[in-house]
This record gives C-alpha cells, sequence and structure tokens, in this order.
C-alpha cells in the first residue's frame, strides 16, 4: 500500500489514466476540427441557415444565462448559508435536471408549461404562449443549464469563511450587503466557473429545445437543432457547425479559468 | 448486451439476430412483426429515414434499412451502401388535428390567422410529401400554410407529439400515425388531386452480418406476419 501511495508507481498509474482520459474525452472533439478543412467551415458559416442558428444560440443561451444568474445567485447563497429541514430536499430538486435526460425534460416542460400542462393553461388564458416560441428556447435551456450554476454557486458560497460574514453582520451590514459586500466578491470564482459551464450547457442544449420549443429556422431552431437537421444530408455543414460550437464552448470555459487563477476562492477563504 | 457489443449475430439459443433501421412510421407495424418472429431476433431502431440515411453513409451497419420512400433506399443502392431496395408498403398522407378540435376541416381552414402547424422538416420523406402537397396548392393558399409552419420536425414523430399535446393545431402526418395515436388525433383525409404517393421501401445492407436472416426479415414483410403486421396497422399492400 504505502508504495501505491508514494512511490513512483502510482504517478506512473495515475499519469496512465490521465493520459487515456485525456485521449478518449480530447480525441472525438478534436477529430471534429480534423474532419473539415478551414474553407468548408469558413463557407459552412456562409450559409444564412447556420448563421440564423448560431446567432439564436448565443441570444437564447446569454438571456437563460442572465436569468440564470439572477435567481440563482440569491438562491444559492440561501442554500449555502442556512441550514433548515428539507434542505436536502431542496438541493435534490434543484440538481435533479443534471442527470434527467433531455427527453425526460422536454416531455416534463410540455406537461407543466405546454398548452395543455398543468400551469400552461392558465399562462394561455393570459396570453403568454411558450411551445415553439424563442421564449420556449429561452425556458428549455434555463432548466437545463441552471443547475450547472446553482450547484457550483453553493459550493463557493460555503467555502465563504464565515468569520468574514460575521464580520459584516457585527459592522451592522444587513443580510442583502453581506451578500453584495462580501459573498459576491468572495466566491466570484466559483460563481464564475458556475456560470461558464451553464452557459456551456445551454449553447449545447438539443433534446428538451427540440421536443419543448421544436425546430424552426430563425425562431426557435438552435445551432445544435441545425447539426441534428444537417447530419443526415450535409455532414461537412453539420461538422463546421459542431467545430463553431465546440470552439466557442471551449472559449467560455478557458476564458473563466484565465480570468480566475484558480484556488482564488479557497485561499481567501483560508485567508 | 455482450453479444451485441461483440458483433455477434446470434443470441444465446442460436437464433439470428439482425438490427433494423426503420422509419419512425413504421414503429407500431415492425414491432408488431418483430414480437411475432422466432426464427429471427429483430432488434429495431426507428428515426426519420434520412437521419437513417445518414448513419449508415457514417459506417452504421444495420442489417436491414426500411424509408418512408423510395428516394433514399434508392441512393444508398447507388452508393453501393444496400442491396436493390423493393416496395413493401403505400401509405397515406393526412392533415391530422387533435381529436377534439372541430375549427379545421380542410387545408383552406389552415389559412385562417393565428393557425399554427408543424410538418416534416424538408429531408424527411415526411416534410417531402408535405411539401408536394402545399406545392400543389394555388400559390397564395401554400403562402399561408407556410405561414402558420411554426416547427419543422426531425422526423413524423415530432409532428405526432406536437399536435397531440396541443403545441400547434395542426399538421401532416400519415394515416397509419393517426390510427397509431390511439384516439387522441383525428385525421382529415386529403383531395385525390393533392394526395402523394406514399410508397415505403426497405434494403437489406450490403455488409449485413446475417444476410440471410435479413432477407428473411425482408420477404416477410412482403408476403408473410410482416405484410399482415402492415396491413393490421394501415399500411396498404405496394401495388
Amino acid at each position: 500500500m504505502s508504495v501505491l501511495r508514494r512511490g513512483p508507481g502510482f504517478a506512473l498509474v495515475a499519469g496512465a489514466a490521465l493520459a487515456l482520459l485525456l485521449a478518449f474525452l480530447g480525441l472525438p472533439l478534436v477529430a471534429i476540427f480534423v474532419d473539415v478543412p478551414p474553407a468548408d467551415l469558413v463557407g459552412a458559416l456562409d450559409d444564412p441557415a447556420a448563421r440564423d442558428a448560431l446567432w439564436l444560440s448565443l441570444e437564447t443561451s446569454v438571456i437563460a444565462l442572465t436569468l440564470i444568474l439572477l435567481v440563482g445567485t440569491p438562491a444559492a447563497w440561501m442554500l449555502a448559508t442556512r441550514r433548515f429541514r428539507g434542505r436536502s430536499a431542496l438541493l435534490t430538486v434543484v440538481e435533479l435536471p443534471l442527470v434527467v435526460p433531455p427527453a425526460v425534460a422536454g416531455v416534463a416542460l410540455l406537461a407543466s408549461l405546454g398548452p395543455s400542462g398543468i400551469v400552461g393553461g392558465p399562462l394561455g388564458d393570459a396570453g403568454i404562449e411558450l411551445v415553439l416560441q424563442k421564449a420556449g428556447v429561452v425556458v428549455a435551456l434555463t432548466f437545463v443549464a441552471s443547475p450547472f450554476y446553482v450547484r457550483q454557486a453553493i459550493v463557493a458560497f460555503e467555502a465563504v469563511e464565515p468569520r468574514l460574514l460575521e464580520a459584516s453582520r457585527t459592522l451592522g451590514a444587513g443580510e442583502a450587503r453581506t451578500f453584495l459586500a462580501v459573498g459576491i466578491p468572495v466566491a466570484r470564482g466559483g460563481l464564475a466557473a458556475g456560470a461558464a459551464l451553464a452557459w456551456g450547457r445551454a449553447l449545447g442544449e438539443f433534446g428538451a429545445t427540440l421536443m419543448f420549443a421544436g425546430s424552426f429556422r430563425g425562431e426557435t431552431q438552435t445551432t445544435s437543432l441545425a447539426i441534428y437537421e444537417r447530419f443526415a444530408t450535409d455532414f461537412t455543414g453539420a461538422l463546421a457547425l459542431s467545430a463553431v460550437l465546440v470552439a466557442a464552448s471551449a472559449a467560455i470555459l478557458l476564458a473563466t479559468k484565465l480570468l480566475t487563477p484558480a484556488g482564488t476562492e479557497v485561499r481567501r477563504a483560508a485567508g | 448486451m455482450a453479444l451485441a457489443v461483440a458483433g455477434c449475430g446470434a443470441d444465446g439459443d442460436g437464433t439470428p439476430e439482425i438490427r433494423v433501421s426503420a422509419a419512425t412510421s413504421l414503429k407500431t407495424a415492425f414491432t408488431d412483426y418483430a414480437d411475432g418472429l422466432d426464427d429471427v431476433d429483430a432488434r429495431l431502431s426507428f428515426a426519420g429515414s434520412d437521419q437513417l440515411a445518414g448513419q449508415i453513409r457514417s459506417g452504421v451497419r444495420p442489417d436491414v434499412f426500411a424509408a418512408a420512400n423510395a428516394k433514399l433506399p434508392r441512393a444508398l443502392f447507388a452508393e453501393g451502401l444496400v442491396e436493390r431496395p423493393v416496395a413493401f408498403a403505400r401509405n397515406r398522407l393526412v392533415l391530422a388535428v387533435a381529436a377534439d378540435e372541430r375549427g379545421i376541416r380542410g387545408i383552406d381552414d389552415l389559412t385562417a390567422r393565428g393557425r399554427s402547424l408543424a410538418i416534416g422538416a424538408a429531408d424527411v420523406p415526411v416534410g417531402d410529401y408535405t411539401r408536394t402537397v402545399l406545392g400543389r396548392l394555388p400559390d397564395a393558399t401554400e403562402r399561408a400554410v407556410l405561414a402558420a409552419v411554426r416547427s419543422e420536425e426531425p422526423d413524423v414523430g415530432g409532428v405526432v407529439g406536437k399536435i397531440a399535446e396541443g403545441a400547434v393545431d395542426a399538421g401532416f402526418v400519415y394515416a397509419t400515425d393517426v390510427r397509431a395515436a390511439g384516439g387522441r388525433l383525428r385525421a382529415i383525409t386529403l383531395p385525390a388531386s393533392l394526395q402523394p404517393d406514399v410508397v415505403y421501401e426497405v434494403a437489406v445492407v450490403r455488409e449485413a452480418r446475417d444476410r440471410a436472416a435479413a432477407q428473411r426479415f425482408v420477404d416477410g414483410l412482403l408476403t408473410g406476419r410482416g405484410a399482415a403486421a402492415l396491413r393490421r396497422s394501415g399500411f396498404l399492400p405496394p401495388t
């Protein structure tokens, strides 16, 4: 055992495991770029349908992310700083969309917010329609992506040193002031990482969007739906759009890592 | 599962196992047919015909490919990916509405303000047939109907779902889909002058692992239990 823990043997095993993991996760994504000559990539983006889809993805995912940040941040603060009965149940509800299959998310959204859904009927009477609308895309993206942010935000808020919060409250700051002036700045690294994950997830959403919002060019056809449509007849076009999506997601994740050096929030919390 | 992963062509008791890629609209009939077979263990996979053809072009090798048109199997035949396809069934395109919808009696009712419609995407057979129908309408009617389209679905199941869930008022699907929807949808027959020729063709895939079993499955669609299952689901004979 001690050899495994301390000796070079385990480092070798762990190194091999890392290499295997990187190859497995990296290869399919790299293959997309190897398969598309750069000229075709540019050519595919010349297609108005492709540009519509990319623009719609950007627009709806940014709106979804904004909603997630506005509602998710205070909600995560509440879940991180309070201990109450039923907290585990609430956390489970918040995290459930992470593991629910996209088709289930689509069915669930239809059953709740669809025209014959439990809330959808009254909403429709009030003139609010979500299915097959751009707003429906936002709803699908928000449903699927919000746990990625909220989960991370809870962890980040929980890592904030309690003494800092007590000091703020002792100095007379109310809960809102403490949240805004201490909680958010101290936890910003974790919040940004969560936001990046949620944004990336929203950019790539497929199943729930198709079932709830449908696929209509310029209205509800996001990039991943456009990729699916192209797959059968225009594989190069599908690869090119996939390449853009992968590059955009990688850029979001990388930017977050560069802007917030690893461990910032932990060091601050510890110091 | 292990057998499937290993690409083995037979299951534990020696029954040959084949994989069948079939158009979504064949789901009820093919499931019925496959359940009644004891000399072939048919694993079925349903999606839009164009998606399935796309999979075959990308190297996926089912043993049988059954499409909701003749175009796709013939294209794959020309590309050397499947054996010569044969027609095994016909279907009719209908205008489908929710069972309780009373305001729509024909295509002309789709042009009223505020109507919403889901149709198949242009590349999927049901979407192709739909466009054939719309192309035969007077220009103004065609434009008005197209303006009511709110979603272009990747297979006919998506259109059925959107109508059944009330997301749209109507859609163009096959007569068999309305029958399979178990009372949730109502079919409005199209005038004969608009009705496209909906022919289903099937082909054995050239690199099929068990060619004999695949051919037996195809033969059964033409004359045997498969043909009976197709009639039970409302499909018409090929000619």
